[in-house]
């Protein structure tokens, strides 16, 4: 069971992270930051943080039973 | 030009291809060889939440709005994070309770509500036959573009005749297969095994076909001729909505991807071992991931392709392998969109036929039958309601289709469904973690929520359909602003999903949380609440517990084998009477443990809340108090938490009371010493002061003594003082030892030059009572580690007394020191009238003196201390054996050798005395 | 009017002390060294009063009292009971057993030749 409240701790982190890095006004200022090779930060940065988010997931589950 | 008899036949073979795997799996599945039991498969299966919707819709979305539509997928991973705690309960829920659909969970959860299983039902029914529409829409469209390779051209209006119309045949086909997969059995909660297979090869398939397109698409937009290169013409809004709408909308999908009747079937119901949920928390994500990779790519090069915006962005993914000639292509992403479409109609057909039949018609069924026993063949008939529902439902979607058609109604109207089944969020997750709501607070929730749902978006999107007067949607009714549908109360500026998100749940919480608490929890609704909210200690719940009543185990084994089979009842039976340990399942007891296994059994094939009433008609159960109820709950979870409690505590305090009876032994023991102590020394302190105090007053009043008497008294005061004197420097001595007060300076020290140092102390009385001193001690010098001064008083003490002894004139005393074993041994003996056997225990206790040489000399506390000594620094003291021949006392101590200087320091540090 | 008084004590000092009492008040002293010796000297004897130590080797002051009350010829010799144990309970112990008088040591010579007259006073 501490084993489990331990698995829940870290995912509720990742979550507010995300929540934080996706949701809050942190996203703002790429909205204008123009181009890296020809594609809009924003697009970058979302898809980075979001392909973030998965492996932060898939490693806390690894790590503590799958 | 692709032929119809191709697009047709590779739609068929496609779904050929489904119903084989389906039927393999089923086959497996009765082997008991389950195929979808493993984690990866059930994350597949979540992937249905993406539909044509995803398939088609998302490229038109980025190609209208830039990056709205990640919303609808970065929920969905945010809220699979929180699926380890979330979604296991409601699946450990579901298992315990045999939910069948979330309408019977909301309505198990409230009391067994029949009454809020039929609202759920309404609203699941008027809010996602829409979206079921807008799949009959996406395979009639994708279809007909197909159908005009290489031409690129939208579908028409749907002005062919009607058996002509390929929605209305594809409608009928998944009508058909969705009963053959759907309805096997009436057993709702048992899990459809070669359903969940089909759906996880569609997901794979819809996946493939999207990623491929994907790539070609992107290498061709990468390559393309005549057209300025890539970098300066994205078209697309580079923005987000603004971070209100863009949060609003993906904690909107985080709800509907839990909450969509599809989604509960295939997490909640069809989940085979809780412990997928937990691959699923990436696994799922990374699959909403994957899908949306290519999304921005392609509706860029749509864009680019079709500049004058007369192809619909949502076609993209059709048309652009049409435009680059691709006829293979097109046709893989025909059969992607295909599976992505069939999957969600099949899927969530199967979830709201269930619920219509159970939640919606069985109860009316039954409250026909007004208490009577439910007809017999209502088992059949009640899979034949089910397969009705399915064929009615797809009619639905398909009639919203040809009316809505091209309408605003429809292209909106996923986000729209999402908000309806986002009105289940308060009492589903609300009914988890809150034990307070009450049934008709749930009903006020949903009922508030659905009717500003049809207000602020269902309304305004027919109104957008031109089937409403569009002023209404601007002034509201009568002219009212404040009521404006799109700004209620004179909200304006935000998106309108938003706007009737946040009104809707806004007044679907205000109802719940208020309306339940107007009234505490009735007995039954308190009884489900402990039942779902603490589900994780389940073990030490029984709702049994709350059953009474009387009841006839055939009558209820009669009634699960309408429902069931005679086959499936008897077995069912037959496992629940060996678990209970009785061979013979008619010889069940008619207990609320039986009762409740019937009607839990019964619940996977009608829903808690029919279940409910079908095994209240054939049982009499006597009605409990909600007092009682809570008071059986009350003790069930906190009886065994307290008894072991207790029986902790008990063991505890009589372990305590043990060890406080023994301390108080002790310390009655040692305040008994104490008082011996202290009597003994007031006694012995007096003794001499009564001698003191006698003279003085004789010298003081008498005086005209003779000369001669006068100085034999002074003598005697003289004497007595020191007696005096020395008592109570023993006396003190004694104690500091005892209380480890005492300064110890141990070093290396030689016996002999101890010997010297107290025949120097004793050289006067020896002399006086002229006393032959004999030695016999070695040469080498015998070293000990000890404190000197402590040791030469051990000696001196030992000598004094021999000297006393010893007859006077003619004694002899001996000081012997040897060898012994791993250390010295130093003895001193007399020849004086020695210590008889009995008294060789009492010599070492304070006061207590050998009887035998009349008068003592002594204080009596002299070899209490010696012996003190010597056993703090290792050794011992003893009188060593031998009578008549006078007394010998010895004491050993440990040897110091040169090589074991360590030793010492060791020694050290384990007295803490010395400081 | 000389009497005899015999001293049961084991501290030499003290029976040196009371020795040197009773025979400048012109009294005929015997000395016991324990009880045993006491009781015997006692029997022997037939003092006309006793001064009793309480803690002493073999037989305790207690213990010869009881034996004295207990022998007919000497149940009426009266009995000073002398002891360095101050305490109350054995205070009314040894007058519960009999003894005329108790004094604590250390004790007033003074007050003791009063006692002594006084014993010896009421016997005559």
């Amino acid at each position: 069971m501490p084993h489990t409240r331990l698995l829940h701790k870290r995912l509720l982190a990742v979550f507010l992270a995300a929540l934080l890095l996706l949701f809050s006004p942190l996203v703002l200022p790429l909205e204008g930051a123009g181009r890296w090779f020809g594609i809009p930060v924003l697009f970058i940065y979302l898809f980075a943080v979001w392909g973030g988010v998965i492996a932060a997931a898939a490693w806390v589950l690894s790590r503590l039973g799958d | 030009m692709i032929g119809n008899a191709l697009i047709i036949g590779l739609a068929f073979a496609y779904l050929g291809l489904l119903f084989g795997v389906a039927y393999w799996a089923d086959r497996r599945a009765d082997q008991g060889r389950s195929v979808i039991a493993h984690p990866t498969i059930y994350a597949l299966s979540l992937a249905v939440y993406c539909t044509a919707w995803t398939f088609y819709g998302s490229v038109g979305r980025a190609a209208a709005s830039g990056l709205d539509f990640l919303t609808i997928y970065l929920g969905p991973t945010l809220m699979a994070l929180l699926w380890g705690s979330l979604l296991v309960k409601m699946v450990r829920v579901s298992k315990a309770e045999r939910i069948t659909s979330i309408a019977d969970f909301i309505g198990s959860r409230y009391g067994k509500s029949q009454v809020l299983g039929g609202l759920v039902t309404v609203i699941a029914v008027v809010g996602v036959v829409p979206y079921i529409a807008l799949q009959l829409k996406a395979i009639a469209w994708s279809f007909q573009i197909l159908h005009h390779y290489p031409e690129v051209r939208m579908p028409g209006d749907g002005d062919q005749p009607l058996w002509g119309d390929t929605a209305f045949v594809i409608a009928l086909l998944l009508a058909a297969f969705t009963i053959l997969f759907g309805t096997r059995q009436l057993d709702a909660s048992e899990r459809h095994e070669g359903l969940v297979a089909a759906i996880a090869v569609e997901s794979l398939v819809k996946l493939v076909a999207f990623l491929v397109a994907g790539v070609y698409i992107t290498y061709r937009l990468l390559n393309l001729e005549g057209v300025a290169p890539p970098p300066s013409l994205p078209p697309l809004s580079p923005d987000i909505p603004p971070l209100l709408d863009w949060l609003a909308i993906s904690g909107l999908a985080a709800l509907a991807v839990m909450l969509l009747p599809r989604q509960f079937q295939v997490a909640v119901v069809e989940n085979g071992d809780v412990r997928h949920v937990r691959r699923a928390i990436w696994l799922f994500p990374l699959y909403l991931f994957l899908i949306n990779l290519f999304v921005l790519p392609i509706a860029v090069a749509g864009l680019v392709v079709f500049p004058d915006g007369d192809v619909d962005a949502d076609t993209f993914m059709l048309t652009l392998p049409i435009a680059f000639e691709q006829p293979w292509l097109a046709l893989l992403v025909f059969v992607g969109g295909l599976s992505a479409a069939t999957g969600m109609v099949i899927v969530e057909t199967i979830a709201l036929s269930t619920m219509v039949s159970n939640d919606l018609i069985l109860p009316l069924l039954l409250r026909r039958a007004r208490g009577r026993s439910p007809p017999a063949d209502l088992g059949r008939r009640l899979l034949a309601i089910r397969r009705g529902a399915i064929v009615a439902i797809l009619l639905l979607g398909y009639l919203y289709y040809r009316f809505a058609g091209e309408a605003y109604a429809l292209v909106s109207i996923g986000l729209i469904s999402f908000v309806a089944v986002a009105q289940f969020a308060p009492a589903v997750i609300g009914g988890l973690y809150w034990r307070g709501g009450t049934r008709e607070g749930a009903l006020a929730g949903l009922s508030a929520g659905f009717l500003v749902w049809v207000y602020t978006l269902l309304l305004p999107s027919f109104a957008k359909s031109a089937w409403l007067p569009v002023a209404f949607m601007e002034s509201g009714p009568g002219g009212l602003d404040l009521l404006a549908p799109l700004a209620l109360f004179g909200v304006v500026g935000w998106n309108e999903i938003t706007h009737g998100l946040f009104w809707s749940l806004t007044a679907n919480i205000v109802a719940f949380v208020a309306v339940s608490a107007l009234r505490e929890p009735n007995a039954v609704e308190a009884a489900q609440a402990r039942l779902f909210v603490d589900v994780e200690r389940r073990a030490a719940l029984k709702r049994a517990t709350l059953w009474r009543g009387s009841a006839e185990v055939a009558e209820l084994r009669a009634l699960a084998e309408r429902f069931l089979g005679v086959e499936r009842t008897q077995a069912a039976f037959g496992r629940f009477a060996q678990a209970r340990g009785i061979a013979d399942p008619a010889a069940l007891p008619a207990d609320g443990e039986t009762v409740d296994f019937a009607e839990t059994l019964l619940s996977g094939a009608v829903g808690g809340a029919s279940a409910r009433v079908m095994v209240a008609s054939v049982t009499d159960e006597e009605a409990i108090g909600l007092d009682e109820v809570l008071s059986i709950l009350d003790e069930a979870s906190q009886i065994r938490a307290y008894s072991r409690e207790l029986e902790r505590k008990s063991l505890a305090l009589e372990a305590a009371t043990a060890e406080l009876r023994e301390a108080n032994r002790r310390l009655t023991e040692l305040d008994r010493m104490k008082d011996d102590f202290m009597s003994s020394v007031t006694h012995e302190l007096r003794t001499p002061l009564a001698s003191i105090r006698a003279f003085s007053e004789i010298l003081h009043d008498d005086p005209d003594l003779p000369l001669e008497q006068r100085r034999r008294f002074l003598g005697i005061l003289v004497s007595e003082t020191e007696r005096l004197s020395r008592l109570v420097s023993q006396v003190l001595d004694l104690a500091k030892i005892e209380s480890g007060h005492v300064d110890w300076r141990t070093e290396v020290v030689s016996l002999q030059a101890v010997i010297d140092q107290a025949l120097a102390a004793t050289g006067r009385l020896v002399a006086e009572r002229g006393i032959e001193v004999r030695q016999d001690v070695p040469a080498a010098p015998a070293l000990v580690w000890a404190d000197r001064d402590r040791l030469v008083q051990v000696l001196v003490n030992l000598l004094s007394n021999a000297a006393k002894f010893a007859p006077p004139a003619a004694g002899r005393v001996g000081i012997r020191l040897v060898a012994a074993g791993p250390g010295w041994r130093l003895c001193v003996s007399d020849n004086g009238p020695g210590i008889p056997e009995a008294d060789r225990g009492l010599v070492f206790e304070k006061f207590r003196q050998s009887a035998s040489g009349g008068k003592p000399l002594g204080t009596g506390l002299g070899l209490p201390i010696s012996r003190q000594i010597v056993e703090h620094l290792g050794g011992r003291l003893w009188v060593a054996g031998g009578t008549g021949k006078g007394a010998t006392l010895c004491f050993e101590l440990p040897a110091h050798r040169p090589a074991q200087a360590e030793r010492g320091s060791d020694y050290d540090q384990t007295h803490p005395d010395h400081r | 009017m000389t009497k005899r008084i015999l001293i049961i004590d084991d501290e030499p000092n003290i029976v040196i002390s009371l020795e040197f009492l009773m025979t400048r008040e012109g009294h005929e002293v015997r000395v016991a060294g324990d009880g045993e010796a006491g009781l015997a000297e006692a029997r022997r004897c037939r003092p006309d009063l006793i001064v009793l130590d309480v803690m002493m080797p073999k037989l305790d002051g207690f213990a010869v009292l009881e034996a004295l009350r207990a022998d007919p010829d000497l149940a009426a010799t009266p009995v000073l009971m002398l002891t360095a144990k101050g305490r109350e309970a054995e205070r009314r112990k040894g007058l519960e057993l009999g003894a005329e008088a108790y004094m604590p040591k250390p004790f007033s010579t003074r007050d003791l030749v009063r006692k002594i007259a006084e014993l010896l006073a009421r016997d005559a």
